[in-house]
């Protein structure tokens, strides 16, 4: 049957997906955990259609200017190294992601997390939470300062040291956008041991990896720290038309 | 003048073959034109687990509610997450996308104009953490959304599940066991098999509906590629 109205033959944009051999897989033996969770049948493909395309508004409402600085909690300083990380939200047609909520968690400096769950001996810090939210601007571009987190133990197997990193959740405009995410650090020696990171595949483990920004670090005050983060883009081409007819 | 046998072992050093056709690129492999030819990408960030500690950064107090607290019509959809072991999964994360009960979605990405629906978000996220292993989201039934090939898809909600041991998001959806007739022409629904359908169909109960999510095991729930 062929349907004549505008909601029946919908031009819908298709999200692109990354070659499997470029894609974290969701288990890996290495890392335990997955062994009883990662499913183990092929998942089904599902064409994107209007919920697949479509995603929720969660913006500026969500977020308290405080909420970007990870360094002032509870009426004083967290203990550590400060540290500006910044970069931009792109996807990957290389468009600026605007207007996009982006959710950081992480241990403190010590590599401790205020969790009831972590209990291993490091200190916890009373001016530190380990929570921070941000809105990208019109440009994509996002920052937020926080103390850099330090390595915990976890026990996946002998002398198993999570590199450093900062836990990212990002929306883009669709939910085949949605991307949750680990920052990592510049030659971390404890990236060879780390199963999470290594089950990233080699050709793309650098996109997760923080690049040192002389350019941003500030004066007597922060080291900077630059990770942009790229969204699945669409495959209409880059020179397709915007609302008044121009290229874009 | 070399037609003697013998001559025809003589190799002339001067008689250059043609070029194969593809000639050899030692780093590309292919000759170029210099110009793009195909639209030029950036690689995705990859995923990575939200880990055990997800609950710091990804607690919202308003999660659960995909449609305001009150909203008349509002229903419960509750379940558990199971382990390959048949164990509750206490640490996981779901997220939920909907369409409003009119099969208009809550976002500007929607081509027929952004739902209007009072109170209503269309998505929700809720952890499996109290009571252990079990969510609960308080939303709107969704009504049907086109199929995008002149037909309608059956009410569902997309449904993706985040925790420990998990590297990327897992993908699935919800459906609803009184849309029998909707689900008997859905799209998505008639490419599965019986047994499959069974693991995204929610059965009623007194205040919604309850799904099972399994990850592993005999009732593996059928998880999409998006
Ligand atoms: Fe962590």
């Amino acid at each position: 049957m062929t349907g004549t109205t505008s909601e029946s033959r919908l031009i819908l944009p298709r999200y692109l997906r990354e070659p499997a051999e470029k894609r974290t897989p969701v288990g890996f033996p290495d890392y335990r955990s997955t062994a009883l969770r990662a499913p183990l049948r092929t998942p089904v493909d599902l064409p994107h259609r209007l919920t697949e395309v479509t995603g929720p508004v969660l913006g500026e409402d969500r977020v308290l200017p405080q909420d970007a600085d990870l360094t002032l909690r509870n009426g004083g300083e967290a203990i550590g190294q400060r540290i500006l990380v910044y970069g931009r939200v792109l996807d990957s047609d290389g468009r600026p992601v605007p207007d996009a909520l982006v959710e950081v968690w992480q241990a403190n400096a010590a590599g401790r997390y205020r969790h009831v769950a972590d209990n291993w001996p490091a200190p916890l810090d009373p001016h530190f939470d380990g929570l921070g939210r941000v809105v990208t601007d019109s440009l994509g571009r996002y920052e937020f300062m926080t103390v850099k987190p330090g390595a915990y133990p976890w026990g996946n197997h002998h002398n198993a040291w999570r590199p450093a990193h900062i836990h990212f959740s990002l929306f883009g405009r669709a939910f085949t956008q949605r991307l949750v995410t680990q920052m990592y650090f510049p030659d971390d020696p404890l990236f060879g041991q780390d199963p999470i990171f290594n089950a990233i595949p080699p050709v793309a483990r650098h996109r997760a990896v923080s690049r040192y920004s002389l350019e941003r670090t500030q004066d007597n005050w922060a080291l900077a720290f630059e990770w942009d983060i790229v969204l699945r883009g669409t495959d209409q081409t880059p020179f397709e038309t915007d609302d008044d007819g121009d290229v874009a | 003048m070399t037609t003697a046998e013998g001559a025809s072992q003589f190799v002339d050093p001067l008689d250059v073959p043609p070029d194969p056709a593809t000639p050899f690129q030692p780093r590309s492999g292919q000759r170029g034109t210099g110009f793009l030819t195909e639209p030029f990408r950036l690689g995705t960030t990859p995923s990575a687990t939200v880990g055990p500690y997800l609950a710091i950064g990804l607690t919202w107090p308003d999660g659960i509610w995909a449609a305001a607290e009150g909203t008349e019509g509002g229903i419960w959809i509750r379940g558990r997450v199971l382990d390959g072991a048949g164990d509750v999964v206490p640490d996981a994360m779901l997220e939920t996308w909907q369409a409003d009960p009119d099969g208009r979605f809550p976002s500007p990405e929607d081509p027929r104009g952004a739902s209007t629906h009072p109170g209503f978000r269309g998505y929700a996220r809720a952890s499996t953490v109290h009571p252990p292993g079990e969510f609960g989201i308080f939303t709107l039934k969704p009504g049907r959304v086109p199929d995008g090939e002149g037909g309608l898809q059956a009410p569902h909600i997309d449904v993706s599940v985040f925790a420990r041991g998990l590297l990327d998001r897992v993908v699935t959806r919800i459906y609803f066991a009184d849309e029998a007739a909707a689900n008997a022409e859905d799209v998505v629904l008639r490419g599965l098999t019986e047994e499959q359908r069974r693991t995204l169909v929610a059965e009623p109960t007194d205040d919604g509906y309850r799904l099972d999510i399994h990850l592993q095991g005999e009732r593996e729930t059928v998880f999409f590629a998006v």
